[in-house]
């Protein structure tokens, strides 16, 4: 996106990093040609998109992951709040494969699941090969209507062993949250301390289809919503698995739901391979202590990460 | 993969309806088998009687009565397709009673009678992709060996589990026959008429709101070839059959030109009246499963056995479209044209606001 033209009197909406939303395809109208012509091309690709919405000429995979729906609609929708909200910095980005499948397993955190989309679009637009996280969420995920085709058709798919599987075996890079529900719903007084990792199921799963584990460290989500305390009756009531309480929801109504300015700092470690315990996949010893291993990895690079963000050792 | 074992003789349940009438009368054009005998209750319809005529030798007689075993004993069966098994009710046959009826009590029956029949070598069952259940817990895409998690709610669906059940207990006792079950997706084609086909002929298609459920579908002609290659070959197993790949529901809507209208959950049954009444439409719990849910299949262990690569969902789809033709609310060449009247009205506008004929940036 060099030059824009002049005497249009460049708009202010025109930030695109990744120049993805206007992209034009093969079969579209095709801009004037050789004038170079900037909103013109804009409005032609803007024109073409809708017209592919309408007529259903796009693509979803098995999984319901709808990848120009992602492109042009939910990552710009997140991008001014991964770039001016929370001000994200992503480390060891080289620890992420660009091809081949990898398994992401990252801390949870922040009572709404806000670090599970910021983790997706700082492997997609920080990495050079501009890859797709494909989440794991919990049923309560796909059980709720709305979200459960948002999430799908950002590439989202059930936290169980058969889905990781087919993804990893299609060289899918997944991302996981093996602390689920007691990791983003505990209270900030346990904040950056690392819930129990359930089973280990993703373990065996990166053992079964000769994965690496790469572990995410991920700082500031802990502040967005600081749960005080968790109205229980209110939340079996609901059918939810906790009821936050923050310093602004609910006594403020909708404005308690504005996630509070706290900076990010997100780190990927180095990749374990598990190609030497591979044999072993359906050993609980072996899966539990590596994922004790996976674990530990992540708290000591959040505590490293901590004292940055309390150095203030960053860009901004 | 193993050939050249065609029975000569060939039971087909079901004639009366399109499927069984095709799958009969394609199996008796088939040098390799002698005779096809076609077993239903009710007398075929115009359509189905002129694909039968000549070729398939129609028995009337009920899956429930004692006769089955004796027509089996007689006519030397070497192979039983069974396709009477009904998707939908039929309000003239008796609506979901008979239904379950026919579906469960007829292969159960049927199965008694294969049991007895001492020449049969080999079992086809249609079965269906509603035999994995529904569940939010469920992964995205089934293989044949997952387990249902939740019962369904659907009529069908139960009846394909109880089916299923009855042929795992007659594997066990008759471990000589070579047992095929096929468990299809929706039917699709140009030539296609059931009542997901009828649902996406409607003007304004009711869809449940705040779900979009990925989709398959099966070209008829493949699940044709499918069924046909698995009474002339010996594929003994239990196959998912289905076109690769997946399709959203409002993605299926639009690319038929046609306006979803998305209704809450609740009042689905409401909307699934009206359509009763006035197109002709039968929706039951078994669509509204699938509206809520959707549901994907794995086809890697049919592709491996039969070597076929079925169409794809998206091209069964398109194949379907074919047929309909450009009936739609919402025809694409009118998006299109409204696409291309905006960006010249836009091109237009500007040109004037700028005094000068296009070319702003150079």
């Amino acid at each position: 996106m060099s030059g824009v033209a002049p005497g249009n009197g460049a708009g202010p909406r025109g930030r695109d990093p990744a120049g993805t939303a206007g992209a034009v395809t093969p079969g579209d109208v095709a801009p004037v040609a050789g004038t170079g012509d900037v909103w013109d091309a804009r409005v032609a690709g803007a024109l073409a998109f809708l017209r592919r919405r309408l007529t259903g000429q796009y693509e979803v995979d098995e999984f319901g992951f709808d990848r120009e729906l992602t492109d042009a609609v939910i990552n710009p929708l997140l991008r001014p709040m991964y770039r001016d909200w929370f001000r994200v910095e992503v480390r060891g980005l080289v620890h992420l494969p660009a091809t081949g499948p990898g398994l992401v397993v990252a801390n949870h955190s922040g009572t709404v699941a806000l670090d599970a989309l910021m983790l997706a679009l700082a492997v997609h637009d920080e990495h050079p090969a501009h890859r797709y996280l494909r989440l794991l969420g919990a049923d309560l995920v796909f059980r709720t209507p709305f979200l459960s085709e948002v999430a799908r058709k950002g590439g989202a798919t059930l936290a169980c062993n058969a889905d990781v599987e087919r993804l990893l075996d299609n060289d899918e890079l997944v991302g996981v949250f093996p602390e689920g529900f007691k990791g983003v719903g505990k209270l900030y007084r346990d904040r950056y301390r690392l819930q129990r990792f359930g089973r280990g199921g993703f373990v065996s799963a990166a053992l079964r289809t000769g994965t690496p584990i790469i572990p995410a460290a991920i700082v500031g989500a802990e502040e967005i919503y600081p749960m005080i305390a968790n109205a229980r009756p209110l939340a079996r009531l609901l059918g939810m698995p906790y009821f936050p309480v923050t310093p602004t929801f609910p006594w403020l109504g909708p404005l308690g739901l504005v996630p509070l300015p706290s900076k990010w700092l997100i780190e990927f470690g180095e990749p374990i391979d598990v190609l030497p315990y591979a044999e072993d996949h359906d050993d609980p010893v072996v899966v539990y202590n590596l994922a004790d291993l996976v674990r530990e990895h992540i708290q000591s690079t959040l505590d490293n990460l901590l004292q940055v963000r309390a150095a203030g050792d960053y860009a901004r | 993969m193993n050939t050249g074992q065609a029975p000569e003789v060939v039971l087909v349940t079901g004639v009366s309806r399109y499927l069984g009438a095709q799958a009969a009368a394609r199996l008796a054009l088939d040098p390799r088998i002698g005779r096809v005998i076609g077993l239903d209750p009710n007398d075929p319809t115009a359509e189905t009687s002129t694909l039968l005529a000549g070729t398939v030798e129609v028995v009337r007689a009920d899956l429930r009565t004692a006769e089955l075993a004796k027509i089996m004993v007689e006519y030397d069966v070497r192979a039983v397709v069974h396709l009477a098994v009904a998707a939908a009710p039929d309000p003239r046959a008796g609506g979901r009673a008979a239904m379950k009826e026919q579906n469960v009590i007829g292969t159960m029956q049927l199965l008694a009678a294969c049991q007895q029949a001492p020449l049969l070598r080999k079992l086809v069952v249609r079965s269906s992709t509603a035999a994995y259940g529904r569940s939010f817990r469920d992964p995205a895409v089934f293989v044949e060996d997952t387990e249902p998690r939740d019962l369904p709610r659907g009529g069908f669906a139960r009846d394909v589990l109880d089916i299923e059940g009855y042929v795992r207990g007659f594997r066990r006792r008759a471990p000589h026959v070579a047992a095929t079950v096929l468990r299809f997706a929706p039917f699709i084609g140009h030539r296609a008429n059931t009542s997901l086909t009828r649902y996406f002929s409607l003007p304004l298609v009711p869809t449940v709101l705040g779900r979009d459920p990925r989709l398959q579908f099966v070209h008829v002609d493949d699940a044709m070839e499918i069924l046909h290659r698995s009474v002339v070959e010996n594929h003994s197993g239990t196959f998912n059959v289905a076109g690769p790949g997946a399709i959203t529901l409002s993605q299926a809507v639009r690319r038929a030109g046609r306006v979803a209208v998305p209704v809450p959950e609740p009042g689905m049954s409401a909307v699934a009246l009206f359509a009763r009444q006035y197109g002709g439409l039968s929706f039951s719990l078994d669509q509204l499963d699938l509206f809520v849910s959707g549901r994907v299949v794995d086809v890697t262990r049919l592709a491996r056995e039969f070597n076929i690569s079925p169409r794809t969902t998206e091209e069964a789809f398109a194949d379907f479209l074919r047929g309909l033709g450009n009936s739609g609310v919402l025809p694409h060449s009118t998006i299109r044209a409204a696409e291309q009247a905006i960006l010249d009205g836009i091109r237009a506008v500007r040109a004037a606001g700028r005094g000068t004929p296009q070319g702003g940036g150079r």
